[in-house]
């Protein structure tokens, strides 16, 4: 009988955990930034497009030393945070939350980005003559078009999350019980000899969640496309 | 109910300069695409902001640029049914029905709109309730368009060439739609078109919109006795249009007789009903001009009258006008025939008529 070991279950709890909370705390604000870059023209935005898309070409070690240098109990973010409320994010699994978000984030903009550039504006214009302001426009038309694509983000911000290693371990180390998601447990393993069968275990463990993650999400856009265009 | 409109805006190379007052019933703007039409009802619904002017429903201004007014789209409960019908994908017919409904149902209570029930009724969707837009055809699709825009209870319904999208069959499916709206729910009505046809079935009032500015305005009988302007609007088939009474019927031949107030029109008509009131339109190119009585010839009404006017636009073709008994019967001859004829004003002429279109029944006089 297959049964996982204390270590692999704390591996697979935390995982899960810290990516779906990088996912449910990005989400607004990658829904917002996306409206941003699909409606909005505005001096500098070429500039603000290249920042949020920094986590994808930058080495995630050079993210986790920067959110150190941020949002560390030192940090300019980090510093104030702690003072005026006690909060620190640096080396607790928040800390990874936050890692695994910032380094998400650009693959949620840009799906959700896409999928807003691709609603015909002139339906939002019928729901204006129809009676709806802006806000009721953007609730009513806009975001449950872009359905597909807010699914297509989630997807992949979460298989990022959950591979994410560099910036973590950079930002909030290996702390056992608090910071050891899998890859991080796994490079724990892997650098000790001997302990290989327990390396393997959670390489297979990673590649059965990271499927099941990419099943559930396929039935859920499947289902989200077909109530919007019926197909 | 009045819709004044004074508004001025550069859109490229085309500049909008127009300025036209209409009251209940249909108008319709008519002219060549690119002539402004468009423009001129999104500035009414709000989707576009003039460059200054001011446009006012019902005495209620909605954009001044006096006093930097300009209320927003949602605010002016202006119905606005465009070219492609614009159904939300993500509902079905019965939310899209219900979309401009529920966010006007507090003004529904005091404004006399029409009822769901009577409106899926007039406009024949009850079986489609329940479908998604992407199963219906482009006629469905345009009726429902219709019924949603009616629903939010608007003061004013814009429409932008609703039928320009459906062939010729579908076409003639969804006007009797737009007619019965008007006459069961008063909504007056604006109405953007480069069909002539479609205008003589449903417009009481009608613009001519030549390079953003208006050429002519009044109502549709007058407007289009002026062959000269809707010409110049891009109408090939400009002409008379004379309401007339059918007042007798020859069933051996299948012959009606047409009174107007210059004399009787006769016509290959066998399915009209003595008393019937009718509008007739004699294009300027089916009529012919003799100086003389024509002696054995085919044609079978031939009027006599004198010489109104004559078009001063040149060109190998000219609009010649005659006075029949009080009635405008225009003519579309060749500037070789004027001069040969030597056809002045005052001159007595013969028209002779060689087709007559019947449209709709012009309505009590």
């Amino acid at each position: 009988m297959f049964s996982l070991s204390p270590l692999e279950l704390e591996a697979i709890q935390l995982s899960l955990k810290v990516s779906l909370w990088a996912v449910a705390i990005s989400l607004p604000f990658g829904i917002a930034v996306a409206w941003v870059l699909a409606r909005c023209e505005f001096p500098g935005k070429s500039l603000f497009d290249a920042l949020i898309h920094v986590p994808l070409v930058v080495p995630p070690v050079v993210i986790g030393y920067l959110l150190l240098v941020l949002l560390g109990r030192k940090g300019a973010i980090g510093g104030w945070l702690y003072d005026s409320f006690g909060i620190t994010v640096a080396f607790s699994w928040q800390g990874a939350a936050v890692a695994a978000a910032v380094m998400a984030f650009p693959l949620m903009v840009r799906a959700i980005r896409l999928s807003i550039e691709a609603i015909d504006t002139r339906l939002e214009q019928a729901a204006r003559t129809l009676g709806a302001g802006p806000i009721d426009v953007f609730f009513s038309i806009t975001l449950p078009l872009t359905g597909s694509g807010i699914v297509v983000g989630v997807i992949l911000a979460f298989a990022r999350a959950l591979g994410e290693f560099g910036a973590t371990i950079t930002f909030v180390s290996a702390i056992p019980g608090e910071t050891t998601t899998l890859p991080v447990a796994l490079y724990g393993l892997a650098q000790v000899p001997g302990q290989e069968g327990s390396a393997i275990r959670l390489v297979i463990l990673s590649i059965v969640i990271a499927f099941a993650a990419m099943f559930v999400s396929e039935v859920i856009a499947r289902r989200v496309r077909r109530r919007i265009s019926g197909t | 109910m009045t819709i004044s409109v004074n508004i001025r805006k550069t859109l490229g190379a085309l500049t909008i300069d127009a300025w036209f007052e209409c009251g209940g019933g249909v108008t319709a703007l008519f002219g060549k695409s690119g002539a402004g039409k468009t423009s001129i009802v999104q500035m009414l619904a709000g989707l576009m902001t003039p460059d200054n002017g001011r446009i006012a429903i019902d005495g209620t201004p909605v954009y001044d640029s006096a006093t930097g007014l300009n209320v927003a789209p949602e605010s002016r409960h202006v119905g606005y049914v465009f070219q492609d019908a614009r159904l939300f994908p993500h509902m079905n017919v019965r939310r899209n029905l219900d979309y401009g409904a529920r966010r006007n149902r507090d003004r529904a209570v005091s404004a006399t709109g029409p009822g769901f029930d009577d409106v899926v009724d007039v406009l024949a969707i009850a079986p489609l309730l329940d479908r998604q837009p992407h199963l219906l055809s482009g006629g469905e699709k345009q009726r429902v368009a219709l019924g949603r825009a009616l629903l939010s209870t608007p003061r004013l319904l814009l429409m932008d060439e609703p039928l320009a999208a459906l062939d010729a069959e579908r076409k003639w499916e969804v006007l009797p739609f737009i007619d019965r709206i008007q006459r069961d729910f008063g909504t007056p009505i604006v109405y953007v078109s480069h069909s002539i046809e479609e205008i003589l079935q449903i417009a009481d009032t009608m613009v001519l919109i030549a390079n953003g500015g208006v050429s002519a305005a009044g109502p549709v009988e007058e407007v289009l006795n002026r062959p000269d302007l809707l010409r110049a609007a891009g109408d090939g088939n400009a002409g008379s249009v004379i309401p007339v009474q059918a007042t007798g019927l020859d069933p051996a031949y299948g012959i009606a007789t047409l009174s107007f107030a210059g004399g009787e029109f006769r016509v290959t008509a066998p399915d009209l009903a003595v008393g019937e009131r009718l509008r007739i339109r004699v294009r300027a190119r089916d009529v012919s001009l003799a100086t003389e009585r024509p002696q054995h010839v085919s044609v079978l009404n031939v009027f006599e009258g004198t010489v109104a006017g004559v078009s001063s636009a040149y060109g190998p073709q000219v609009d010649v006008s005659v006075d029949v008994g009080g009635t405008m019967i225009w003519s579309q001859i060749t500037r070789k025939s004027l001069d040969d004829l030597s056809l002045q004003p005052g001159a007595k002429v013969f028209a002779m008529v060689k087709a007559v279109a019947i449209d709709r029944p012009a309505g009590p006089p």
